[in-house]
């Protein structure tokens, strides 16, 4: 039944059943039905499920359902020394590893209270760089492929394989690096790496520019993107958004910006701010980044020199393969270390870094012993995902993929 | 534009300011029991019936402006008489200031919803009630939401063991998923690896090392 004839009819139940007796026949229209979205479907990023009130085509109401993926990761934490812990964070958004990584060893660092040496700052800003090309290429492509533009994925995939490279090079591994240590990182840079990365991220730019001639200015791109899944600013500040989602609705606003951490004060890059706060600008202010990202890469291998990588404190950092053979401190340090851990002093802290998909934020409380007590993981997706209600509010179902494409979930980090 | 102070304890861009907020709190706020600086991030705890006073004048004041709520958490003290935290990690964009709220309560007292002040609130406060058992009064929206459907218990409590209480599985005979208590083949082993003479801090002889290692004095604007 269409709302206008709902408010014609009177609330009073026998004026109703008089009206019904008066016209014999009326035509009932009901048009509302219940859509059942993932969790297995491929344009659901993972293991969303999303419950939608359909009008025809029209989603009146969106219900998210997370937590298909929810492993417990605060709870295992408590039960692990730092060191330890370390690992679950690359669990978490598995698409930008190292920037989780980085703000759990952050906030460690701030309750430590220990100053890391310069390289290994300008190492974990090339590696949060680089980790933000892979976010941001994943995002960008599978995003326009949802949207049935396929090519970009392809290259972005090649892309990413090179950029996956370079993980493994510095730390074994693909995708769960577990390379950023708390006071530094695990491993300098191997032998030639600095060149690898440097004459890779001159060619990078070329690849922007090949994606952005496919999707920019495409016809059929711009109209599943332009003008759908609006966020204004005041939504976008009461929602709890941030990263590129907050810079797409005209909010300047960047952690690497405004709350330097680490070598960030020490590079110069752009933040890119749109102002329509629609898909087609989350989209843009993406690609932006990723240029930025290169030229920030850029600067890191120039300023970048010799040096330690982690702190020299074998409290906190383990000692070199080396000096365990002939030194028997370094031995028992070691021992210590990777049995106990080492121990942080009582404190709280909130810890927030500038990962590619916005804030991702760690509230560490330590009781003086080697394990946190508790490590709330303050997840960037879960406050996007929770305005996908409003976003979505009177769009078609198609729209629905754009706008999560847009927002960027992945699920890891969602769910925790 | 006041300089940006950069230290090992963080990063705070206009200390003054944050001075006064927490002056301001400290002396005209009811409620307020303590406004301090604890490694450069502010803390303010604050009376359960006079959270959501201070929350609003923190969203609206001039001097404060906190527009975002990033992060609403709980941390479970079970010694306590009012066992849990309930903790609001507050961001200002406009002015570039944190500001980290503390309430607590235990587990039948519920605490006043802030969804109306955050509309980002309604996940964050579903979460903390899914995963700690905190009450939170006048929300609309009060159901689990990471852990499983029909799931018993709240997993971040302290006195939760980490194993949980059951476990699943999908059966053949019976063509479904389904629960069953947990049984391990091998207990789930916690070593404790702390020393035995943990209780001395500084080790003899290393007196010099661990005043360097510990500088644990805390920033002062």
């Amino acid at each position: 039944m269409n709302e206008a004839k709902q408010q014609e009819i009177p609330s009073d139940a026998r004026n109703v059943s008089a009206e019904i007796q008066q016209n014999d026949i009326r035509v009932m229209e009901g048009d509302s039905h219940t859509l059942n979205f993932g969790p297995q479907h491929p344009s659901a990023h993972g293991v969303l499920r999303v419950v939608m009130e359909l009008e025809g085509e029209i989603v009146k109401r969106a219900t998210p359902h997370v937590g298909l993926l929810h492993r417990g990761t605060e709870k295992l934490l408590e039960y692990k020394s730092y060191h330890k812990g370390l690992p679950y964070f690359d669990r978490l958004d598995y698409a930008s590893p190292m920037c989780e990584e980085h703000a759990f060893v952050l906030a460690t660092e701030k309750l430590l209270q220990v100053e890391v040496p310069d390289r290994a700052k300008w190492v974990r800003v090339l590696f949060a760089e680089i980790t933000r090309i892979l976010n941001h290429l994943l995002n960008v492509t599978a995003f326009a492929l949802d949207c049935g533009a396929m090519t970009p994925s392809l290259w972005a995939y090649e892309e990413r394989e090179k950029l996956m490279e370079f993980y493994e090079g510095v730390s074994g591994a693909r995708f769960h690096a577990n390379y950023f240590r708390h006071g530094g990182v695990a491993k300098d840079l191997p032998e030639g790496m600095e060149d690898k990365i440097g004459k890779w991220v001159k060619d990078f730019p070329k690849l922007i520019d090949d994606i952005e001639n496919l999707l920019t200015n495409n016809r059929i791109w711009k109209q599943r993107t332009v003008g759908i899944g609006v966020c204004t600013t005041e939504q976008a500040l009461s929602w709890g958004f941030s990263g590129p989602c907050i810079r797409a609705s005209g909010v300047p606003w960047d952690l690497r910006r405004s709350q330097p951490y680490d070598n960030y004060d020490k590079v110069e890059f752009q933040v890119p701010v749109a102002r329509h706060g629609d898909c087609y600008d989350r989209y843009l202010i993406r690609v932006a980044e990723l240029r930025e990202s290169a030229k920030i890469i850029e600067q890191c291998l120039q300023k970048m020199k010799p040096g330690p990588i982690k702190v020299e404190d074998n409290k906190i950092s383990p000692p070199k393969r080396k000096d365990m053979k002939h030194s028997m401190e370094a031995l028992i340090h070691h021992f210590k270390l990777y049995s106990e851990g080492f121990h942080v002093p009582a404190g709280a802290t909130y810890t927030a870094v500038e990962s590619p998909k916005g804030e991702f934020g760690v509230y560490l409380v330590a009781d003086g012993s080697s394990k946190p007590y508790r490590c709330k993981i303050r997840p960037t997706g879960f406050a996007h995902l929770q305005a996908l209600d409003i976003l979505s509010h009177r769009h078609m179902l198609a729209d629905m993929v754009a706008i999560i494409g847009s927002l960027d979930l992945v699920f890891g980090e969602v769910d925790r | 534009m006041v300089d940006i102070e950069k230290n090992n304890a963080g990063w705070v861009a206009n200390p003054e300011r944050l001075k006064s907020i927490a002056f301001m709190l400290m002396t005209s706020v009811k409620g307020v029991t303590r406004a301090g600086f604890d490694l450069n991030e502010l803390v303010v705890r604050v009376e359960r019936d006079q959270l959501l006073k201070l929350l609003v004048l923190l969203r609206d004041h001039h001097l404060c402006r906190f527009e975002q709520l990033m992060d609403l958490c709980g941390v479970d003290f079970p010694q306590e008489k009012e066992r849990f935290e309930v903790v609001y990690n507050l961001l200002s964009v406009s002015l570039n200031q944190r500001i980290r709220v503390i309430v607590k309560t235990d587990e039948y007292t519920p605490i006043p919803s802030v969804h109306h002040i955050w509309g980002s609130a309604t996940w964050w406060e579903r979460e903390c009630y899914d995963l700690m058992g905190v009450l939170f009064s006048g929300q609309p929206d009060l159901r689990r939401i990471l852990t499983d459907y029909g799931f018993e218990g709240h997993p971040l409590r302290k006195d939760f063991p980490l194993t949980g209480y059951v476990e699943v599985r999908y059966d053949v005979d019976q063509g479904q998923v389904v629960y069953e208590p947990v049984k391990l083949t091998q207990d789930l082993r916690q070593f404790n690896f702390d020393s035995p003479w943990e209780g001395l801090v500084t080790l003899p002889g290393d007196e010099k090392f661990f005043e360097k290692r510990q500088n644990i004095k805390p920033y002062s604007f």
